[in-house]
């Protein structure tokens, strides 16, 4: 056995109907391009829906984590419905009520807030990135 | 007393690629909340897509209940399948790379913060679903 860096799996709700969904996509995007850029990677959630194989190879062989944006919380179930289970789930609501200060706004595209919030929503979870990247690779 | 049955009369469903992985999926979203909000805010509603495995008996029946446009951003067309599968057959779909193309209009490249020219061509892709609103409408 060696330790070596995976790639994290992050799949974000991908409401177009509440503000949080927006956050959860931001969120993503914060991790991917500034704060994990190489090692958190996504996938379009409806992929998972129409069974598409390199969709799956990606859950099937990396950690994932979920942000959903409401408590129907799609996008873990959709990544449990192909029997995987998921490292870490989150509800992007969660990431306000622990900085209410940054009250998020806008659909479509977030507002200022939205925005910081979803970079402040990344750094924290960078640590459980890190810790899921570093785990143990059968080689 | 008002059924909702009374308040779905004259409803389209939109159903938009999330493409949380590709900037046409960005495009999709941004186009399709602009044909919510302002171009048909009163003849259309939408469903996050992945709820028709998370949600309910409610969700599964969105594409019985009301005609629905599918918008996909790419050739998987993970919108009008999964639509087909556990709703109903879309009244009409669309796919942004053919609306692109028939515009002569460039793919987008980002994921988010679109750029100016960008967000022209969400105008585009709304104007072209918003006309097919109208044509279900019509029928």
């Amino acid at each position: 056995m060696s330790r070596e860096t995976r790639k994290v799996v992050v799949i974000p709700c991908s409401g177009i109907g509440k503000v949080y969904g927006a956050l959860a996509r931001e969120t993503v995007y914060e991790l991917m391009e500034r704060v994990r850029p190489g090692v958190v990677v996504t996938t379009c959630l409806p992929l998972l829906m129409i069974d598409d194989p390199e969709a799956l190879q990606l859950i099937t062989g990396n950690p994932v984590i979920t942000i959903d944006g409401c408590p129907s919380g799609c996008a873990h179930k959709n990544v449990e419905t192909h029997g995987i289970k998921v490292a870490l789930t989150c509800q992007a609501i969660n990431f306000y009520k622990a900085h209410k200060e940054l009250k998020p706004g806008g659909i479509a595209e977030l507002d200022e807030n939205g925005r910081k919030l979803a970079a402040v929503a990344a750094d924290e979870l960078a640590h459980t990135v890190d810790e899921l990247a570093q785990g143990e690779v059968e080689k | 007393m008002i059924t909702l049955n009374v308040l779905k009369v004259g409803k389209v469903g939109i159903v938009s690629c999330s493409g949380e992985a590709i900037p046409e999926g960005t495009l999709s979203r941004l186009a399709c909340r602009k044909v919510l909000d302002e171009l048909r805010p009163d003849q259309t509603v939408t469903i996050c897509l992945p709820l028709f495995i998370a949600g309910g008996t409610e969700e599964r029946n969105f594409a019985r209940d009301f005609p629905t446009i599918t918008v996909d951003g790419c050739e998987k067309q993970c919108a009008r399948k999964s639509t087909e599968k556990l709703s109903g057959k879309p009244g009409k779909s669309l796919l942004i790379p053919e609306i692109l193309s028939r515009h002569g209009i460039a793919k987008p490249v980002n994921l988010r913060n679109l750029r100016p020219e960008e967000k022209a061509t969400a105008q585009v892709v709304a104007e072209e679903i918003a006309r097919a609103v109208d044509e279900i409408l019509k029928k």
